[in-house]
């Protein structure tokens, strides 16, 4: 079974609302305060990029589809707190201790937003095991699409493309498996391909015989044809 | 209100076997005891994290002021016409990206592992992520709300060309289209193609015919006029 915000395919959604290229980067002021306070939270290493997506991930698929993009940041991010002992209840009730944190001394202090930015954080790494699959290869999207370590946990096979054949059209290297790294689990690297599909394969009513969708999908989700 | 959250106090029965199994879905919704009020919640977590020195106030005005005005498309802009003017380039981008953009300064967060598309009379390529909002940040900046938003995550694997339609965009019948989608840590950058009638233009001149939707593939790059 997939969460709510494994969307692609869905129907029902209307029309895409362009913006001007020009529009302002954040429409609200609170928008650019909920990305910079999400960003900073992450400085202090409680949690890696996968955990904090499974986060948004698990909202309730109610508050999923009402919340806007980020209220379900923020949202997320306060649920993550509390998760990782960082804040308590009280404390969002502004009923905690007084006082700084003990992880204060990490904080994110300005002068290091910019190398910290610049830094990133690459998903490559040594070792891991060898690719199986070459490129041309006919590969299929194994089923279920379900997190195969966690019941219900954090992966980025989509639905759309269970049980699907596809072709593997370049390996990008060994990548951080999110399905064990999301978990505090290890960062399980795998190889991980890029996948072309076309679209016939996936959608009944494929718009032109030719289109193609390429997904980055990693070796444990593929099975060799 | 008051009623709910002792309800779903964490210290309750019902909560504690929902925290005994993984992975911890947020049935006790932590981020409820802030204020519903989006932009409340944000100011109200802020001012908690702020108290206790987890986060730093004039380390999130250089967050926002480098997403507002330092990293934005004028970056991938530039990129693009260099690789229009230089074929050695062009080619060298092509083929790994990552070397050419750190010489360049656009490594980072959210770019770690950049792959470029080309667009040829013949194929058209297009960008989204279904599971969330993957973005290259440091050629593109925060992506605009449009990426963001169900109908684009949902519909542009299924019916890109009813998408590219309500950008204005018609492709020929002999033009297939490749959607990528972002699903693991690459990210995709798309080189639109180059407009007849720009022959002899300098970089900067056709820099500024490269629009942010042209490097997601919901444009094309503008024709001089």
């Amino acid at each position: 079974m997939t969460r709510v915000h494994d969307m692609g395919g869905r129907f029902g959604d209307g029309p895409v609302m362009p913006e001007a290229e020009d529009a302002p980067v954040f429409a609200e002021d609170w928008h650019a305060r909920a990305l910079a306070v999400t960003l900073a939270c992450g400085a202090l290493g409680q949690w890696n990029i996968d955990t904090s997506r499974h986060a948004r991930e698990r909202l309730s698929p109610k508050d999923y589809t009402r919340f806007s993009y980020y209220e379900k940041w923020i949202s997320a991010l306060a649920d993550l707190l509390v998760e990782k002992g960082v804040l308590t209840r009280e404390d969002l009730q502004g009923q905690g201790a007084a006082g700084l944190h003990a992880l204060a001394e990490r904080a994110l202090r300005a002068d290091a937003v910019a190398g910290a930015l610049a830094k990133g954080g690459p998903a490559t790494r040594e070792g891991g095991p060898k690719p199986r699959f070459t490129p041309g290869q006919a590969v299929r999207a194994r089923i279920p699409a379900d997190n195969a370590l966690v019941d219900g946990g954090h992966t980025r096979l989509p639905q759309y493309a269970v049980g699907a054949q596809g072709y593997i059209l370049r390996l990008h290297g060994t990548h951080v498996l999110p399905d064990s790294s999301a978990h505090g689990l290890g960062e399980a690297p795998e190889p991980l391909y890029a996948v072309r599909f076309h679209a016939s394969t996936l959608w009944a009513h494929a718009e032109h015989p030719e289109d193609e969708v390429v997904l980055d999908l990693w070796q444990s989700y593929l099975e060799p044809l | 209100m008051i009623v709910c959250i002792m309800k779903r106090d964490w210290t309750g029965p019902h909560a504690a076997a929902q925290h005994g199994r993984m992975p911890h879905d947020h049935h006790d919704h932590p981020h409820a005891l802030l204020p519903p009020d989006p932009a409340l919640r944000v100011k109200a977590l802020e001012t908690i994290l702020t108290q206790k020195g987890l986060i730093d106030p004039a380390a999130l005005e250089e967050i926002i002021d480098t997403y507002q005005n330092k990293i934005g498309p004028q970056n991938g802009a530039r990129v693009v016409a260099r690789a229009w003017s230089d074929p050695e380039f062009r080619a060298a981008l092509l083929a790994d990206a990552d070397p050419v953009l750190a010489d360049l300064g656009y490594y980072g967060r959210q770019g770690e592992h950049m792959v470029v598309v080309e667009n040829t009379p013949q194929q058209h390529n297009m960008v989204v992520c279904t599971l969330c909002s993957c973005y290259p940040w440091p050629l593109l900046g925060i992506p605009p709300g449009w990426y963001k938003s169900d109908a684009y995550r949902a519909r542009a694997v299924r019916e890109p060309r009813k998408v590219l339609a309500e950008f204005g965009v018609t492709l020929p019948p002999e033009a297939a289209v490749r959607v990528w989608d972002s699903t693991a840590e690459v990210r995709y950058l798309v080189l639109p193609m180059r407009p007849e009638g720009t022959g002899g233009m300098s970089e900067e001149e056709l820099a500024a015919l490269v629009t942010r939707d042209s490097m997601i593939g919901t444009g094309l790059a503008k024709v001089p006029s």
